[in-house]
């Protein structure tokens, strides 16, 4: 069972001119198993709530709460976040020089598992979810997306989803600047991720083309850190269709 | 009426061989400014040098002649690289020294196995003088480990000839205690398509400067010139580099890094590069990362590029001192990786890259392990466990 609890979330970020407000009021659940997408124009405050649930520093969170499973997620450190069972895949993956591929997967899964994983069976996992996201077994031995193209840091995004198997994963953009070779590749490893048991998802994106991969329960549209209108799947094709400007003019 | 008084360069003084000509600096120079002249214990003025108490002793492979040399042949050794000193001390050591120990790797020779000096110092107290040769021939192959450790307060100047298309490494280790006073000029000579690898590791000592220098015998000779320190509390820790482009197609690649913690600890990184007018075609790098990791320390870092021609192929550098970065931490952190294990790996990480580039293999095991005992002493001396890699 796994439940991502949003409730009335307030949050502002610090700029040269004071705190400002980025999220206003954002109310959310995603029910166990459920797979959500938010969905709206630059600016809207998408990648706040993301970072704001993973627990950037950047973020002061003004109201509200977030709970996974009943447990209170502000209350934590960044990193017990992710113990807890949360995961986000950036937009922006950082580059650590000098940490290998390998040395960061090992010691993020001995992080959340509380126990190093067993090396024989590791080494197999590592593989092959590698080899599932087209990544060469070499890309092991590179140092943590340095160097690596747009479409490779999201694969690895994707790789260390499924490796660190969290309860609730929260993708931003995800599929932006991928093709459309790597948009598949990318979608099957979360629709693999999907298909176990009572996993959540929070797909944030700018564009409906991955969601013709990976199919919504919900959809939120998201306009000026609010929630401005919500549905099922059909919502992403009207989005398509008609974009996000009926909801600008009402703000 | 002002008198126009004529500028020598700072920044590279005329050198000489005549110690009347070098003055005792008195901190206001340009490549003096930096250096905590106090504590030099006069080994940049007038201290007396004495008979050595140091312990030097090395491996000799085969084919490889090591040898303390004294009278006519350590006195043609002095500048044979082309050394001429721009310092007091190197001038003093030149003209003092006894003897001199020669490192002689012949033409052609393939020397797998790496040739370690071990300079064991044993008292602080008295001042010493060394001079070190180690001379490659043409198309030889070979590395060099200059291993300093214990208490010594040393003045010394290290000459190296690398021979056309001789394929060279010399990793110079300062490990010493903390009562260490170690002044060394690093001079090398780098032949026709010559490859020359210069590693500077220096973690002890309460005042360690270094001056490496390249030049080109001629042209398409290539200089990788790596550095990594790390200065505690109240050390100094100074390295000056100069990659001067005599010769037309030659290289210079800089990478030094380095790490402060603790109360005054202080380093210092100078790149000097000259591109002279007859320096056509030539690619020049030079970069310095500074990693504080506590309040109370100072990291100067100071890239200087002299460029006398156009025709150049790149020329470049890039300097950065900076605290953890927050998003690498987050970032790790974010996958659940505790707060002062994300730290360690991150300075792991800073270090690694570059230690991986030594190619030394026996020294790297030891040299991330120094770095680890280093980091225990403050930063993350609450963290447990261990990041060893693992291939998959």
């Amino acid at each position: 069972m796994s439940t991502l609890q949003i409730t009335d979330l307030h949050v502002s970020v610090d700029t040269e001119d004071g705190p400002k407000q980025i999220l206003k009021g954002v109310t959310l659940t995603i029910d166990d198993g459920e797979t959500h997408a938010i969905m709206g124009p630059n600016g809207s405050g998408k990648s706040t709530l993301a970072y704001s649930i993973a627990g950037h520093p950047k973020y002061t969170v003004t109201g509200g709460s977030v709970t996974l499973d009943g447990e209170d997620v502000l209350a934590m450190s960044v990193d017990e976040r992710a113990r807890a069972g949360l995961f986000l895949a950036m937009q922006y993956p950082v580059e650590v020089p000098g940490v290998s591929v390998s040395n960061f997967l090992r010691t993020a899964k001995t992080a959340i598992d509380g126990e190093a994983p067993k090396l024989r069976h590791w080494v197999k996992d590592v593989n092959k979810a590698l080899q599932d996201l087209n990544l060469d077994p070499s890309f092991g031995t590179r140092s943590v997306n340095e160097g690596f193209s747009g479409g490779e840091k999201k694969r690895h995004e994707i790789a260390q989803l499924e490796l660190l198997d969290p309860k609730v994963a929260i993708l931003d953009e995800t599929d932006s600047g991928l093709d459309i070779d790597a948009l598949k590749v990318v979608s099957d490893g979360v629709n693999r991720f999907r298909a176990k048991e009572g996993k959540g998802v929070l797909l944030i994106t700018h564009y409906t083309r991955i969601l013709r991969y990976i199919t919504p329960d919900r959809v939120h549209v998201f306009v000026d850190g609010k929630i401005a209108d919500q549905g099922g799947p059909e919502l992403a094709d009207q989005l398509e269709a008609e974009g996000y400007d009926k909801y600008l003019t009402k703000v | 009426m002002l008198e126009t008084k004529k500028i020598e360069s700072h920044l590279n003084p005329t050198g000489s061989f005549d110690l009347a000509d070098h003055p005792v600096p008195t901190g206001r120079e340009e490549i003096w400014r930096f250096t905590p002249l106090k504590r030099l214990r006069g080994l940049h003025a007038e201290a007396e040098f004495a008979a050595p108490t140091s312990a030097t002793e090395w491996n000799t492979p085969a084919g490889v002649r090591i040898e303390v040399v004294e009278g006519d042949e350590a006195r043609a050794l002095r500048g044979v690289s082309g050394l001429v000193p721009n310092t007091r001390f190197a001038a003093r050591v030149l003209a003092e020294v006894p003897s001199t120990l020669l490192v002689d790797v012949p033409a052609e020779a393939d020397v797998s196995e790496p040739i370690h000096v071990r300079v064991q110092g044993q008292d602080a107290g008295s001042a010493e003088a060394a001079h070190v040769v180690l001379r490659f021939g043409a198309h030889s192959r070979s590395v060099v480990v200059l291993d300093h450790s214990g208490h010594a307060s040393l003045a010394q100047v290290v000459e190296v000839v690398a021979g056309d298309g001789a394929q060279v490494s010399v990793v110079s280790l300062q490990d010493w205690s903390d009562d260490a006073v170690h002044l060394t000029h690093h001079e090398a000579s780098v032949g026709r398509d010559a490859t020359y690898k210069h590693v500077a590791i220096s973690f002890g000592g309460d005042v360690v400067r270094m001056d490496s220098n390249v030049h080109y015998a001629g042209p398409g000779g290539s200089a990788e010139l790596l550095g990594l320190y790390f200065a505690d509390e109240g050390q100094h820790i100074e390295h000056r580099l100069f990659a001067d482009h005599n010769e037309p197609r030659t290289k210079s690649n800089v990478v030094y890094k380095g790490a402060l913690q603790g109360q005054g600890a202080h380093t210092v990184w100078v790149g000097n590069v000259l591109i002279r007018q007859v320096a056509e075609g030539i690619e020049t790098y030079e970069e310095n990362r500074n990693l504080v990791l506590t309040d109370g320390c100072q990291a100067d870092s100071v890239p200087n590029l002299e460029i006398e021609t156009g025709e150049i192929e790149g020329a470049g550098h890039a300097s950065a001192t900076g605290r953890f970065d927050d998003e690498q931490l987050f970032y790790l952190r974010a996958r659940g990786i505790a707060e002062a294990e994300a730290r360690r790996l991150v300075v792991h990480g800073f270090f690694n890259d570059l230690i991986r580039k030594i190619g030394v293999a026996s020294l790297e095991e030891k040299l991330m392990a120094t770095v680890e005992d280093e980091l225990s002493k403050n930063v993350l001396k609450d963290v447990t466990g261990d990041v060893t890699e693992v291939g998959v």
